[in-house]
């Protein structure tokens, strides 16, 4: 009854704890399917390793509050042992304890295999293949498609239908990243020469925040990114979007603004389809304005945090290697409207 | 051979005072300037281990204080990233190289040869120089600030990320030459541990009497001896060497596999954590004996669990990896391996709790840091057997809740059980006793300190907080219990300053302790206190597992032995029968010499790989002058 008193305790402590904290991104707030069991493992481990908890600080706290018996107490001033009845069967009770050890042991190794298998990378047949480049600090995705002019290639945000798994298929083209939206499912990591994969299932329409999870760097804090998770029609009518070239400067200021663009470094980096700008070692901005955050999760995207990000990147993201692009004075404006129209 | 009981006799008394001043003359070190460069005692040597690793404790902590104020609150600016990556790293880095594992040598290097009964280490002068290569890594590391060139890739440095390309400057090749000063450092004193261990025990202290503590220091220096290597081809041949002359052992660019560098380096370092806990299972084995007044229950449980602790160890280093992805079949063998230790440490666990449930109980400061050990390992060995169950793994790996985890694990599993050794031996190394009432309240500090710091930030964790970030946005949510995880800091810090102030205070004014002030069973506690530098007058012989816990008419005493060298007795290293008597080498320079010259050399090739060269000439010069036969030459020994 007490040591069930206190696992209880120990587990309302935590839910109040976490209650206390944004749930937005987190392991406990499950929205996937992987995510999910996942939780469930958790939850079970942690009631039953709770209770052993209190158990053996019941066990412990009870040799230091017990009350000795005068005779006992004199037998081991004396001998330096406890009577040799007294010591076989606390032996026996030890070697007890290290055997239920040992079982409890077994049966979370097979709970743990069991659950990893259900959540393990394997062949689902209609699955969404997306795969993730990480890059100090940023995130490439592209949906595969067969024909190659089909292929939507954005940044940092990723748009997935609800209830079909997606396939992360990832690498890294610099050093080590680990691609985490703990709503969703665990981490995995991008290793440069190799191909990691993990499914993902949204089971619910949303939007999961998600960040690097290993130590890549000075900017590794602000590597962060953004899964929306949409019913299947509405995805497909942004993927629709997203297939289309950028949008065309309708008036002077904009066309200004893409002329800013073209005529400075920007093009070396960027990529703006239905431009002339080509880069591809920065985030495509073809539909920079359908994105809700810049500079991989950093800010929200607004034209007076763009152009506060370009006219001075090192100051929001110090290291990161976007250039600072030394502008004419009138020419930010322009420049930031014709970004915030690409749709 | 006559027995100790005879001591009352007047003749015997002289004849003891005569010996013990012979002895003392001839292991008395030197005085001066150059005497202190030239210390081969192992009382000597294992304090200054200990007090430097104490220091390098202080600056670790004082980076981790700043850490903590950068997080306190969201947005924070107090450190650039640059710095906070700077100071994460020398943080992680000199806790595991520069504290936790050289603290340990040094307890085993002061206690082992008391424990034992013998004079010094079977290698005094090897003992100096590893103390001196020490010393030299952790001036490297700290002396690299001054050169704005702390190394900022973590202190597991993988590459790419601590490679040529993406770490430019000298931060990781200070890191990684650094490794090579500790890890020769460890070897030694393990090589130096297992033949005194061996082969210098005290006549009838056959294996199954050998004090846990000697067990824990036994087992601890084969690990290292298995485990250190590995850590050097990571660091110094596989890193080192891309970085400087362009090898293509782990630079992807260059063909290399990163992955390559986290199996070697995890090789080591999964065993690392049991490298620097298993010794403090010795001390909690100690520390119990004296205080519960009973020897542990279960003796050779305790003794066979360390030691399969340390085969298992080496077996589960992929669960710092689950991320990469390795296939299933090899998951599942790691996350059983990692799982299994558990029953070991548990079974080691379940048979201190049965010796406190049967023991005459003696609330020490020392029980108390006990008591503290058991409450916070626990919960580090549980949250241990979650994160070896791969799926748990993957939501909770590099998040907070592994570092509340690993500072679990670590803070609780090897520093509080230090901090019980520190109160429960300041007798022995000082011969004053150390004031239990400011010990407790330092107790209490740390105790309270610790889980405040630590226990957020499971919580932390599983809300996605992320490991190594300098920042972090307000929306996050993780403002409040990172503000109370730096109150909790400052708790940890007072309660340093506390135990620094006992320890100073209580060094001068405590009250005489006298050889054996808690009555233990040990031979430790029958040398003086603080201990002669020749430990005993006369070598003890043993007959049972606690000595001094035998009526005095049955304790024996070695006889015969010269007093004008510094001769030890050499046993057999399974029954303990005396072989053979050697004589150690005295007060010498060398090891200094040799210490510097490959310093000298391993620093410059920070900046040029020729420098190697220079290590290995001046270093040998060292060794020769080291090594060169003395006239007459039983004077050299």
């Amino acid at each position: 009854m007490k040591r069930r008193a206190i696992a209880s305790f120990f587990i309302a402590a935590a839910i109040t704890l976490n209650g206390c904290m944004s749930t937005r991104q987190s392991a406990l707030d499950a929205t996937g399917i992987e995510a999910r069991s996942i939780l469930h493992l958790w939850w079970f481990f942690l009631i039953l390793l709770g209770t052993i908890f209190a158990i053996v600080m019941i066990l412990t706290l009870g040799a230091l509050l017990r009350r000795q018996p005068a005779s006992e107490r004199q037998f081991v001033e004396q001998h330096h042992t406890p009577p040799q009845e007294r010591e076989r069967k606390l032996s026996r009770m030890v070697s007890g304890a290290g055997v239920i050890t040992g079982l409890i042991l077994f049966a979370l190794i097979v709970i743990s295999v069991i659950t990893g298998k259900s959540i393990a990378p394997s062949g689902a047949s209609n699955a969404l293949l997306v795969t993730v480049h990480g890059n100090q600090w940023w995130w490439y995705f592209s949906y595969d498609n067969d024909d190659a002019s089909k292929i939507v290639v954005t940044a940092n945000e990723l748009h997935i239908p609800v209830g079909r798994p997606v396939l992360i298929r990832g690498t890294s083209l610099d050093v080590i990243h680990s691609f985490w939206v703990p709503n969703l499912m665990g981490k995995r990591d991008l290793i440069p020469s190799r191909i990691t994969e993990e499914y993902l299932t949204a089971d619910r329409p949303g939007r999961f925040r998600g960040q690097c999870a290993e130590f890549c760097g000075l900017e590794h804090a602000k590597m962060a990114l953004w899964i929306i998770a949409e019913p299947p029609d509405q995805f497909q009518a942004w993927m629709n979007q997203q297939l289309q070239p950028s949008v065309a400067p309708d008036d002077p200021d904009k066309q200004r603004g893409l002329q800013v663009f073209l005529n400075h470094e920007c093009i070396f980096c960027h990529n703006i389809n239905g431009t002339p700008a080509h880069g591809q070692v920065a985030p495509d901005l073809t539909h920079l304005a359908s994105r809700s955050t810049i500079a991989a999760g950093t800010l929200p995207n607004t034209k007076g945090n763009l152009a506060g990000w370009i006219a001075d990147p090192q100051r929001i993201k110090p290291g990161n290697y976007m250039a600072t692009v030394p502008l004419e004075s009138g020419d930010m404006q322009p420049l930031v409207d014709y970004l915030e129209s690409l749709k | 051979m006559s027995t100790l009981a005879e001591l009352p006799s007047p003749q015997l008394a002289a004849e003891l005072e005569a010996e013990h001043q012979a002895l003392r003359r001839v292991w008395n070190d030197r005085g001066g300037f150059w005497g202190w460069f030239s210390v081969t005692t192992h009382q000597a040597i294992g304090m200054r281990y200990i007090v430097t690793a104490f220091i390098f404790l202080l600056l670790g902590g004082v980076e981790a204080l700043l850490m903590r104020f950068q997080l306190a609150r969201p947005e924070n600016t107090l450190l650039g990233p640059d710095l906070y990556n700077r100071i994460f790293t020398t943080h992680g880095t000199t806790m595991m190289f520069l504290f936790a594992v050289p603290v340990m040598e040094g307890m085993s290097v002061y206690l082992v040869p008391l424990m034992i009964g013998t004079r010094n280490v079977a290698f005094p002068r090897l003992n100096a120089f590893g103390y001196w290569m020490y010393l030299a890594g952790g001036l490297v590391l700290y002396g690299a600030a001054f050169f704005n060139a702390l190394p900022n890739a973590g202190w597991f440095s993988y590459p790419p990320l601590s490679g040529p390309q993406y770490s430019p400057g000298k931060g990781v090749d200070v890191w990684a030459q650094m490794i090579t000063f500790t890890e020769i450092s460890a070897m030694c004193v393990a090589v130096e541990i297992i033949v005194t261990i061996f082969r210098m025990r005290a006549p009838g202290m056959s294996l199954n009497r050998i004090p846990l503590f000697c067990w824990g220091s036994l087992v601890q220096s084969f690990m290292v001896i298995f485990a250190m290597p590995s850590v050097m081809i990571a660091s110094t041949v596989m890193l080192l060497n891309d970085r400087t002359i362009g090898t293509h052992f782990v630079n992807p660019a260059e063909g290399g596999d990163p992955l390559l560098y986290q199996h070697v380096f995890w090789f080591f370092g999964h065993p690392e954590v049991y490298i620097i806990f298993i010794p403090a299972l010795g001390m909690i084995s100690s520390i119990l004996e004296a205080d519960t007044r009973r020897g542990v229950l279960g003796y050779p449980a305790i003794v066979l669990s360390q030691v399969a602790t340390a085969f298992i160890g080496f077996g589960l280093w992929v669960h710092h990896m689950f991320a990469t992805g390795l296939p299933q079949i090899g998951e599942a063998y790691f996350t059983a391996a990692s799982m299994m230790i558990a029953i070991t440490t548990g079974i080691i666990i379940f048979c201190w709790i049965a010796t406190l449930w049967s023991g005459r109980l003696r609330l020490t400061t020392a029980l108390h840091f006990v008591f503290g050990f058991l409450f916070i390992f626990v919960i580090g060995g549980l949250t241990g057997v979650m994160l070896a169950s791969i799926p748990l793994d993957l939501q909770e790996h590099d998040t907070y809740f592994v570092v509340a985890h690993f500072h679990y694990v670590l803070i609780g599993g090897a520093l509080f059980p230090l901090f019980g050794a520190f109160h429960f031996w300041f007798p022995k190394f000082t011969g004053r006793m150390i004031n239990e009432t400011l010990g407790k309240i330092t107790f209490w500090m740390l105790f309270i300190g610790f889980n405040v710091t630590f226990f957020p930030m499971h919580i932390l964790g599983l809300n996605g907080m992320t490991r190594r970030i300098y920042t972090y946005p307000v929306e996050m949510g993780w403002g409040p219990a990172n503000a109370l995880a730096t109150v909790g800091a400052c708790i940890i810090a007072l309660g340093g300053i506390l135990f620094i102030a006992n320890v100073l205070n209580s060094r001068k004014n405590g009250k005489v302790a006298g050889s054996d002030p808690w009555q233990a069973g040990t031979l430790e506690w029958a040398a003086a206190s603080p201990p002669e530098p020749y430990n005993f007058v006369r070598l003890p012989v043993v007959n049972g597992r606690y000595p001094l816990w035998l009526p005095a008419e049955e304790r024996a005493a070695v006889t015969g032995m010269r007093t004008d060298k510094r001769e030890i007795l050499i046993t057999a290293s399974v029954d303990a029968e005396p072989q053979f008597l050697h004589v150690l080498p005295s007060t010498t320079i060398w090891p200094f010499l040799a210490a510097l010259g490959a310093t000298i050399g391993l620093v410059g090739s920070i900046l040029t790989f020729s420098w190697y060269y220079v290590a290995v000439v001046l270093a040998g010069i060292g060794l020769l002058g080291w090594f060169w036969p003395r006239r007459p030459l039983e004077q050299e020994g």
